[in-house]
């Protein structure tokens, strides 16, 4: 119904609501495994591949749930199937790419209670999205996760070299830089018209 | 007094201040940043997600000997997700305007840390009364934070107190603090001030000690 | 606290090893899943008519706030060809405007539902058409996430509001289009009646709502052009 273009839902996704700073979904993970550029990619990755995985099943249930007239099961068939998502996932990768699998390991499990995939979920049904532009909205929203993980974990690796007094060390300081990059975000904003 | 009496009422209290879920254990960030753009929004989140908390220690504590270890989590989310669920369309029904500034951030009370976190370390190995006690606590404690970053953030950013003008007209709003970066700001700076609080505390203890 | 260090003892001793058999997983995730299913929907028949109520009378009240004059109202559908016709009792998933009618049965104009995105998500208004003058004669956000202080003014600033009082619409002879398209301008440059003055501040969002109303306003209204009859008999029906 909406007739947004698919360029527009991925750019809004991605940087003008960015995830992260913008839409605040993602935020556990932002701050704790940013710490690192070498974990930042792999972990915004492996979140993209469940986003749009849990996208399409997210599509077929609300497709489902319409048919049955039960839209009081969204939210509890969301959760399930992204846990099972998250689940089929560590599976498929254990056993065709166990150095993949070593990579992701300890991060996989973690994804599912990672608000960005439930969000993504959810905003793609309330803004009934159809089935290609929920696939771009999710690939979109890995990406603006991605792209902040990765620049949170640059300024971090840079930061912890330079001389900061000690109360301020730690999540206070992430939580200000993220208010700036927030802000220059914020600049994005005509990018959609 | 009753040896009881203290240590349930010190799980309620631990939640609120020494273990506050949100400025002391840094769980359940994405409400606290995304709703606290004014008062009211705060309070619905924090009564809404203490509901939730209580009333899922509640059920994970008294089934805890009958749910089998290996499929623990998956019945805690399925616990978690239907009272948000119950929430969720409890919120509409009293107030489709509160419902609807708060969006698909009272589905999200589903992946909030702090409910899970309490389910599966503390309401799956206590009885019921403690569990309960401990929810109600963190719930507090959330509830408090949420409602410590929606007074400052509304109060600065628009110049209001749940709605109501607090400075003369001449207030020229501090918009950022309403936008999403004053959230950021506004958190880091809580933080910064219970670190600072932390710190003192210590180093009076070591002075003590001395 | 002693109960912690109790609890810790128990899984190895067997009662949560790894011989918990898989009937006994299924059956506890079935229960669970049973009573859960059972509270929600408890919960969803018992909170529906009053959520439903809400939903009634918000609209009610969006309706008669952007067609003035209107004292009852009769929801019609869109039909895919074009055509309109009466709602048959309450029917979901279809696209449906609101014609308004004063005492005596005269149509005095039609409230339209529009979607677009605005500068944080998509905004959800209604604004009211008075086919006869070919006026937008109200609007009224009915739904947005825009930034509190800034774009939220679109909802309040009673200046902006002014704008969609008497906003022409009128469209070319064969009903294509706009004659004057809709236009977005700054604040105190506004010279003629297809003008939207900007709120200071908040231009992105003013500009969605410019946008939201072109795009709805040319698709809709050549339908409501050519249906009027339909619309005039309404309320007799």
């Amino acid at each position: 119904m909406t007739g947004e273009s698919l360029s527009f839902i991925f750019i809004n996704a991605a940087l003008i609501n960015n995830f992260v700073l913008s839409s605040f979904l993602g935020i556990c993970p932002f701050l704790g495994v940013s710490g690192k550029l070498k974990t930042a990619g792999p972990m915004g990755a492996a979140v993209t591949f469940v986003m749009f995985i849990s996208s399409i099943f997210a599509y077929a249930i609300h497709q489902i749930l319409l048919i049955i007239e039960a839209p009081y099961l969204q939210l509890i068939s969301y959760i399930v199937v992204i846990a099972s998502a998250v689940q089929l996932v560590e599976m498929f990768i254990k056993k065709f790419s166990p150095v993949l699998y070593r990579a992701l390991g300890i991060y996989l499990p973690l994804i599912t209670t990672n608000c960005a995939i439930l969000g993504m979920a959810l905003f793609q049904t309330n803004r009934g999205y159809d089935f290609i532009q929920s696939l771009i909205f999710s690939l979109g929203a890995g990406a603006g996760f991605s792209l902040a993980l990765i620049i949170m974990a640059g300024i971090r690796e840079a930061l912890d070299l330079s001389d900061i007094p000690g109360l301020v060390k730690g999540t206070a300081l992430t939580l200000m830089v993220a208010g700036i990059l927030s802000m220059a975000f914020m600049g994005f904003a005509g990018l959609g018209g | 007094m009753k040896m009881e009496e203290t240590t349930s009422m010190d799980i309620l209290l631990k939640g609120i201040w020494k273990e506050n879920p949100v400025f002391v254990q840094v769980l359940g960030m994405c409400p606290v940043l995304a709703v606290t753009n004014s008062v009211i929004n705060s309070i619905v989140m924090g009564i809404a997600t203490t509901f939730v908390l209580v009333m899922s220690s509640f059920f994970v504590s008294l089934f805890r000997k009958l749910i089998p270890r290996q499929v623990r989590i998956a019945s805690y989310i399925m616990i978690i997700a239907t009272f948000v669920t119950v929430a969720e369309y409890i919120i509409q029904a009293v107030s489709l305007e509160v419902h609807k500034s708060l969006g698909a951030f009272i589905s999200l009370i589903v992946v909030n840390c702090i409910i899970l976190g309490r389910a599966e370390a503390f309401a799956s190995k206590h009885p019921v009364k403690e569990a309960v006690m401990d929810a109600l606590g963190m719930g507090a404690g959330f509830t408090f934070a949420v409602l410590s970053l929606g007074v400052v953030r509304e109060l600065l950013g628009n110049g209001t107190l749940a709605g109501i003008p607090i400075f003369g007209p001449g207030f020229e709003p501090w918009s950022i603090m309403i936008l999403p970066g004053g959230a950021f700001f506004v958190l880091g700076a809580w933080l910064l001030f219970f670190n600072w609080l932390r710190e003192r505390a210590k180093k009076q203890q070591e002075r003590v000690v001395v | 606290m002693h109960m912690h260090g109790a609890g810790h003892h128990h899984p190895s001793a067997g009662e949560g090893g790894d011989d918990v058999s898989s009937f006994r997983m299924i059956l506890t995730m079935g229960t669970i899943g049973l009573l859960a299913g059972l509270l929600i929907v408890v919960t969803y028949r018992l909170t529906l008519p009053i959520i439903e109520q809400n939903k009634a009378e918000f609209l009610q009240r969006a309706i008669f706030d952007v067609l003035p004059n209107a004292s009852q109202k009769q929801a019609f559908v869109v039909e895919k060809d074009g055509t309109l016709r009466p709602e048959r009792g309450k029917e979901k998933r279809v696209f449906k405007i609101y014609a308004g009618y004063d005492d005596r049965g005269k149509l005095v104009g039609v409230a339209i539902e529009a979607k677009g995105q605005g500068f944080q998500d998509v905004i959800h208004i209604i604004y009211g058409y008075d086919p006869e003058r070919e006026v937008i004669v109200g609007m009224k956000v009915l739904e947005s996430k825009e930034t509190p202080g800034l774009g939220s003014k679109i909802e309040t600033d009673p200046e902006f509001i002014a704008n969609f009082k008497a906003l022409v619409v009128k469209l070319t002879p064969d009903l294509s289009d706009l004659v004057h398209p809709l236009e977005m301008v700054k604040k105190g440059q506004k010279t003629a009646d297809w003008q939207i003055e900007a709120i200071t501040g908040a231009t992105i969002s003013s500009r969605a709502i410019t946008n939201i109303l072109l795009k709805s306003s040319r698709e809709i209204l050549p339908i409501i052009q050519r249906n009027l009859d339909v619309l005039k008999q309404g309320a007799s029906q």
